[in-house]
This record gives C-alpha cells, sequence and structure tokens, in this order.
C-alpha cells in the first residue's frame, strides 16, 4: 500500500482550491443586486426580525468576518434559505443531487462502451474508411449542441416512433435504466467524441512504439499483441483525460437535465437563476465544484491503482 | 503564389470545405436584410405554425413568423456571439499569459493559483452563477465567458514564452536595453501566438455551442431577438406537431459549427501538422 501514501497528502494540496472555490462563491453572492435579508422577508418584515436574521447570518459584521460565518455555515450543511422553496437549501440541494449523479453515471458508462468500440475500430483500420468516417465524428461531433442531439432524440424515439418517455424521472433506480436512456445517450453523444479522439491516438502511437514493433517481429501475432499490450498501455492516458471531461459531463447535465425536466441540480440552477433565488445558485454552484473536486481526486485514486510508476 | 490560390490548389480539402460553410453564413448574416422575405420579429396570428413550402420556405412559427427570416437574422446574433465570446478570452488570457510568463516570480504564482481555481470550477456553472448576477443578456454573456474562458489562452501563452524568454534573440533585446512591455509586445507575442491562435478556432466553435446553450435555456439572448438557441427553444413545445420551428435553426446551428470545425482542423493541420 505504501505507493498509495501520496494520495495521502493530495487533501492537503487541494485546501487552496476550496478556499478559492468558497471565496468565489463568496463574492458572487456579494455582488448579487439587492438585500437578502430583506428579500428573504418580504416587504412587510419588522426591524427586529430583520436585525435577528442579519445576526444569525452575521451579516452584521464586517466583510470579513461575514465570510467566516458562511464558511462556517456552509461545513455545517446551513445554505441559507430558499425564497422560491420557503424552505432551507441545503435538504432541497440534497434530494437534487441523487438523480444528476445518477445520470452523469448512466451517460459515463455510455460513453466509455462507445469509446471503446470506436476507438478501437478506428485504431485497427488505421487510415481507412472506418477510421476516417470516425475521425470525421470526432471532428463534427464536438459542433452539435447536446440539447439539439437531445430533442433529436425524443422526436425519433419518442413521438414518432414510441419507444422510451419523453421527460420524468422514475423513483425506482432500475426503471430509471429505461426512463433515462435518452438523457444518458444524449450525455454519452456529446462526450464519446473527446475520449475518442484521445483514445484512437493514443492507440496509433502505442501501436508504433518499440515494444509493439519489437513483438511483431519476434513472430507474436498481431492481435496478441494489440489486445494484451497496445490495448491496455493506451487507457492510461484517456483516463487521465477524465478530469477535464468531468467539468463538460457537469455543464452537460446542466442543459440535459432542462431539456428532459429531470429532477437534478441542474434543473434546479437554471430555476433559481430565473426566479432570482441567489442562495440556491450559490448552493449549486459549490456542489458542483465540490463534485469536481472529489471527482479529480477519484481520478488520481484510479491512475495509481492502474499504474504502479505515478507517484507524485 | 497568392493565398487564392493557394487556398484552392493546395489547402486541405477540409479547411476548403469549412471555409465556403462559413463564408456562407458570413453573407448570410451581412445581407440578411436583403435576403429575408418577412419581418424576423412581426407576428401575424392568422399565418400561424405554417408547414415548410408555399411562401414560408421553412414555414412560420406559434405566432406566425417567418422561420427562414429569423434563421437568416439569427446568424448575425450568433456569429456575433462567437467573435465577441472567443475575442475576450483570447485578449485577456494572451496579455494573462505573457505577464506570467515573463515576469516569473511571484507574479507568476499567483496568477497561476487563480488560474488553478478557476479550472476547477465547472465551465458552464460558473458561467451561469455570472450571467445570475448580471442578468441575462449578451454583455452578461461576453463578460463571463471572459472571466471564466480565459484559462486557456493564458496556459498556452505562458507556456511558449517560458522557452522564449530563454532564447538569444530575446537576450539580445535586453542586453540592447529595451523595456520589458517592448520585449513583451513586440517580440515574444508574435513568436508565442500560433498554438493560442490555432485554439481559437476550435474555440469558437465550443462559444457557438455554449452561447446558444444559454439562449436555450433562457439565460443568454432574450427573444424575440432572433438566436438560434432561442428558436429552438421556442419550438419545443411543438416537436411533435411542428417540428421545422427547433429542427431549422437546429440545422443552421450544427451546419456553422461545422464548418468552424472543418476551418479549426485544416488550420490546425497547417500551422501544427505534427498532430
Amino acid at each position: 500500500m505504501t505507493r498509495f501514501r501520496f494520495l495521502l497528502r493530495r487533501p492537503f494540496e487541494l485546501i487552496p482550491v476550496l478556499f478559492g472555490i468558497s471565496l468565489i462563491s463568496f463574492v458572487l453572492l456579494q455582488l448579487t443586486p439587492g438585500d437578502p435579508v430583506r428579500l428573504l422577508l418580504g416587504p412587510k418584515a419588522s426591524e427586529e426580525a430583520i436585525a435577528l436574521v442579519r445576526q444569525r447570518y452575521g451579516l452584521d459584521q464586517p466583510v470579513i468576518a461575514q465570510y467566516f460565518y458562511y464558511i462556517k455555515n456552509v461545513l455545517s450543511g446551513d445554505f441559507g434559505q430558499s425564497l422560491s422553496f420557503r424552505s432551507a437549501i441545503g435538504p432541497v440541494l440534497l434530494q437534487r443531487i441523487g438523480p444528476t449523479l445518477y445520470i452523469l453515471s448512466y451517460g459515463l458508462i455510455l460513453s466509455v462502451v462507445f469509446t471503446l468500440i470506436l476507438g478501437v475500430t478506428a485504431a485497427r483500420s488505421r487510415g481507412g474508411i472506418l477510421d476516417q468516417t470516425i475521425r470525421l465524428i470526432c471532428v463534427v461531433g464536438v459542433g452539435i449542441p447536446s440539447y439539439f442531439v437531445g430533442l433529436l432524440l425524443v422526436l425519433l424515439l419518442s413521438l414518432k416512433i414510441k419507444v422510451f418517455p419523453v421527460s420524468g424521472y422514475a423513483d425506482s433506480n432500475l426503471a430509471n435504466l429505461y426512463h433515462l436512456f435518452l438523457p444518458a445517450l444524449t450525455i454519452a453523444i456529446s462526450v464519446t467524441p473527446i475520449l475518442t479522439r484521445n483514445f484512437r491516438a493514443t492507440l496509433m502511437q502505442q501501436m508504433n512504439a518499440g515494444y509493439a514493433v519489437a513483438a511483431l517481429s519476434k513472430g507474436v501475432p498481431a492481435d496478441q499483441v494489440f489486445w494484451r499490450h497496445v490495448f491496455w498501455n493506451s487507457l492510461l492516458p484517456t483516463v487521465s483525460l477524465f478530469g477535464v471531461v468531468a467539468s463538460f459531463l457537469i455543464g452537460g447535465t446542466v442543459v440535459i437535465e432542462n431539456v428532459f425536466n429531470i429532477p437534478g441540480l441542474g434543473l434546479l440552477l437554471v430555476r433559481s437563476v430565473l426566479s432570482r433565488d441567489y442562495l440556491v445558485v450559490q448552493g449549486v454552484t459549490l456542489v458542483m465544484a465540490s463534485g469536481i473536486v472529489i471527482s479529480n481526486l477519484l481520478i488520481d485514486v484510479l491512475m495509481a491503482a492502474l499504474d504502479p510508476r505515478i507517484k507524485t | 503564389m497568392t493565398a487564392a490560390s493557394w487556398l484552392r490548389h493546395q489547402a486541405p480539402a477540409s479547411l476548403q470545405i469549412g471555409l465556403t460553410v462559413t463564408l456562407l453564413w458570413l453573407l448570410a448574416a451581412a445581407f440578411a436584410p436583403l435576403l429575408a422575405p418577412f419581418d424576423p420579429i412581426k407576428t401575424d396570428a392568422v399565418n400561424a405554425l405554417l408547414p415548410p413550402g408555399g411562401g414560408h420556405l421553412l414555414g412560420t412559427d406559434s405566432v406566425g413568423r417567418d422561420v427562414l427570416s429569423r434563421i437568416l437574422f439569427g446568424a448575425r446574433m450568433d456569429l456575433l456571439m462567437a467573435v465577441a465570446g472567443v475575442l475576450g478570452p483570447f485578449v485577456l488570457g494572451t496579455a494573462i499569459g505573457l505577464l506570467a510568463g515573463y515576469s516569473g516570480g511571484w507574479l507568476d504564482a499567483v496568477l497561476m493559483r487563480i488560474l488553478e481555481v478557476t479550472i476547477s470550477f465547472p465551465y458552464f456553472v460558473l458561467v451561469i452563477a455570472i450571467v445570475s448576477i448580471m442578468g441575462p443578456g449578451l454583455t452578461s454573456y461576453i463578460v463571463s465567458l471572459t472571466i471564466v474562458n480565459w484559462v486557456t489562452y493564458a496556459r498556452l501563452v505562458r507556456a511558449e514564452t517560458l522557452v522564449l524568454t530563454q532564447a538569444d534573440f530575446i537576450l539580445a533585446a535586453r542586453v540592447l536595453g529595451y523595456g520589458r512591455g517592448r520585449i513583451m509586445a513586440r517580440h515574444i507575442f508574435p513568436n508565442a501566438i500560433v498554438p493560442s491562435a490555432v485554439f481559437l478556432m476550435t474555440d469558437a466553435v465550443l462559444t457557438i455551442v455554449l452561447g446558444s446553450s444559454l439562449g436555450f435555456l433562457g439565460l443568454g439572448v432574450q427573444p424575440p431577438t432572433p438566436e438560434w438557441g432561442v428558436m429552438i427553444a421556442e419550438g419545443r413545445t411543438y416537436l411533435g406537431s411542428a417540428w421545422w420551428i427547433s429542427l431549422c435553426p437546429g440545422v443552421a446551428l450544427c451546419s456553422l459549427a461545422f464548418g468552424l470545425s472543418l476551418v479549426a482542423d485544416g488550420v490546425a493541420q497547417v500551422l501544427d501538422p505534427e498532430s
């Protein structure tokens, strides 16, 4: 286990990033127009009530002190009160994380499957017609907006041929495999080009590497060289790309949840922006940014597990 | 050899096709008032939801506006968003990258920390958070993209600058007593710009997609201004009965993005044949 020891240091390296994230969301909130307390309590609130709430959230203190109040509240799960839900934000966020995580992981699994198939197909027919087609799909695929892909899938598979539901979210995880198939497919279609482009390039590069050429010249069958060596060695750079893709994925779900009406964080975010519920916007931003930080940490663990040489 | 004949005979096919598509959209946007058969904003309830064909080539939307005319005028907005959304980050990122790379020391360290934090934020979510403060619209779109998207340019330019700072000709410039500003602007900048210029084209594609996504969500350009993302959103409820309202602007958007992607791919092939 000694080779995982460096991972113990990683959480400490994340402190400046977490500090920055909290600072940015705090500043965002400071910049919002209007007095949050008056907005929260409504126009008829008494001066005492306003003073009380101000004190509870530390809003009567100087800005620096307010920042520490804010950190303290967030760490204890208190994100403040939502204007439109008329309730505490923490539980609302918690309830919305499930659907978002579900379609994120569902979409990610589909993308991995597509990437493996397309990447291997392209690399094995390098320069051929299949390879050229896949390359073109990857170049063009980046420019197709995911919400338009989503609408096309709905038009085709929900309205013309009634195979999948137009929108919504089921109660059980198993039913959601069917209910959320179209949203997950949409996410996969938008992420696969990026991953495939990288995986294909790595496969090509590894196929030309010295060890592969040596094995071939010794008479090892090409299939065996590819599946035993080249394939596994090509996985690593693609896994490291997931850090970049994570941010892209989260942005993608915000859009997709709105296309398919899935009650996750993304739908909450857009609705809250439109209804000027700033505290909720800030809460969602914070949760999503932390999600990126956590996913990066997980990728580090995965990388270390896959490659014993990684020690930073 | 002139640029025109090079483009016609020797440029990669992807660059030729991409430039043609992009140029067509630029022309469509420039001459929209002449090309559009109808007023893109005036409603006409009697002629609502007409299918393509007849007087309205691409049909009409739910309030009777001509879809083709709105697409042509929408091209102006979407192209403007692409250019404006790329320029801000490019300028800010290049300036920061030059400064960080050439100065080094604490300034570099501080700028790089800010960069790391910005990157750790989910890009699209940060854009939405900034839009929520400033209110939807073109200005908040440009400001938010500049704040969020400078990082890629800064990284690319900084990496080039670090190498260039060690070059003999920069040393010569320093020995000649040129000031920092002059060295950065006249000697390092022109040599450090190629990778970010290549990325600029790819970024334009991503920016168009992002801008129209904001429009689609109701957080970008506001109706009744014709914008493709907004138009796609307006047709959502009629997807089953009047598909043309969403599909036509969607195809327009994809074709422009397709053209720009091919240009990006071609430019990368010409300037950086290694990749």
